[in-house]
């Protein structure tokens, strides 16, 4: 008969930590999303030379390691008095970071948009913004969502790493029981299924989108 | 009225319009024939401002399309243009293709905005496809559906860009039928068009365009059947 020490108030631990992890991951999407718009539609905008500079910084925050990111961020935070608490530091950072990679999704979606489908929009007298509102944004999104959902559950994965600047999340709450338990393999499945019923929901509500779009096809 | 004068327009070093002259006038319907890559296209797009010109001068109405003053936007309500690619907009259904542009370039209420789509649509034979998104229509009803969708600007002038050379044989009838119907209300109509036949049923006016410029332009009879240039002859015999 398999025995477990974990009570009911080590899941309420464990799901408390949860609670950080999909708070953490929905700030970081949501601001990370937007500066992904803002970005990626800025990009499509200029020419190679005049987004330099942008391209130069967001190909830094896709290429150093993200646990690096944090760590830093965390110490110059400190170092200027900025006095952030871990959980800010965490949104910043993976928000920028979710930024990076949303904005050349953004930039593919609308790339992926024919310029006759926008030349007609435009030749039916509407304006720039129409064009990107009523056509544009819509046709790009259809395109970029199976990406922004596989980014969206990478990072809430990624968040895991927050832990290594103080912040207890769903990892750091299975290692402080596995610490006290001892029993490693078991609390690392519990928390596998939790990050699988956290990730689920939205892989579904994706999956459906896709589905309903792909029946006007 | 369309005033064309002197038109000039590359694109990099290539030199696609060559000092285009054309006048086209209320009601007139005007085909443009030639070969492949002979400018003809580029000129319906420099008409509605897609594209900017380098010299010439293109009035419609008597506003001048390239001047820096005018506002393109409220222009092209009333030129209406038609492509060879149908250009769906294919996250929408066809009613929400016609009524998208007159309810937010015109500001019309969604009820109104569907009575006018109904009634182009109708009018193209698509009644029975209102709720029906683009990628169920065939070829020929997609053209249909453009050419309803630009119909329900209003505009007073409309721009056909060979619509029926992307689309399969059998489906080049129902849309010609479309533009003659047109033509029979007193659409002012630019054709650029493959279709000699239907050049010479529709147009009140030929240009023959070859190399960038209008070599010919006359009566369908005159173009037809006593072309005065060689090269109108030559290629109208390629043509046939």
């Amino acid at each position: 008969m398999f025995e477990t020490a974990l009570t009911l108030s080590d899941l309420a631990f464990l799901a408390k930590g949860a609670g950080v992890t999909l708070a953490v991951t929905a700030v970081s999407v949501l601001f990370g999303t937007l500066l992904g718009v803002v970005f990626g539609t800025t990009r499509t905008l200029l020419n190679a030379w005049t987004a330099a500079p942008m391209t130069f910084i967001l190909d830094v925050l896709r290429s150093v390691p993200l646990l690096i990111q944090l760590v830093l961020a965390n110490a110059f935070q400190s170092i200027a008095g900025l006095g952030w608490q871990p959980f800010t530091v965490a949104c910043v950072v993976l928000s920028l970071y979710t930024a990076s990679y949303c904005s050349e999704i953004v930039r593919g979606g609308i790339e992926a948009v024919p310029a006759v489908t926008r030349r007609a929009a435009r030749s039916l007298g509407m304006t720039w913004a129409q064009d990107m509102t009523h056509i544009v944004f819509p046709m790009a999104l259809r395109v970029s969502l199976p990406s922004w959902i596989g980014l969206t559950l990478g990072v809430m994965k990624d968040s895991a790493l927050v832990l290594w600047i103080g912040l207890i999340e769903l990892l750091r709450s299975s290692q402080i029981l596995v610490t006290r338990l001892q029993e490693p393999l078991f609390i690392l499945i519990v928390v596998g299924a939790i990050y699988f019923m956290l990730s689920f929901p939205i892989a579904r509500l994706g999956g459906q989108l896709e589905k309903r779009w792909r029946e006007n096809d | 009225m369309i005033e064309i004068t002197g038109v000039h327009k590359s694109f990099g070093t290539l030199k696609v319009l060559r000092g285009v002259d054309l006048t086209v006038s209320p009601g007139e319907v005007v085909s443009v024939i030639g070969g492949s890559g002979s400018g003809k296209s580029t000129l319906l797009t420099c008409i509605n401002g897609l594209e900017p010109i380098e010299a010439g001068v293109i009035r419609v109405d008597g506003t001048e399309v390239h001047a820096s003053s005018t506002n393109l936007n409220l222009l092209r309500r009333k030129i209406g243009i038609v492509f060879q690619q149908f250009n769906a907009f294919p996250h929408l259904t066809v009613l929400e293709n016609v009524t998208l542009a007159p309810r937010k370039v015109l500001g019309m209420a969604r009820a109104e905005a569907e009575d006018i789509a109904v009634r182009q649509l109708t009018h193209v034979g698509l009644a029975d496809k209102l709720r029906v998104f683009p990628s169920r229509l065939s070829g020929g009803q997609q053209q249909r559906m453009a050419i309803a969708r630009a119909l329900a600007m209003s505009p007073k002038y409309m721009l056909f860009d060979e619509v029926t050379s992307a689309l399969d044989p059998q489906l080049v009838g129902e849309v010609l039928d479309t533009l003659h119907m047109l033509a029979g209300e007193g659409m002012t109509m630019i054709c650029v068009t493959h279709e000699m036949r239907f050049a010479r049923d529709v147009s009140k006016r030929v240009a023959f365009f070859k190399d960038g410029l209008i070599h010919e332009i006359g009566s369908p009879a005159q173009i037809f059947d006593n072309p005065i240039h060689p090269e109108t002859a030559a290629f109208l015999n390629t043509a046939r």
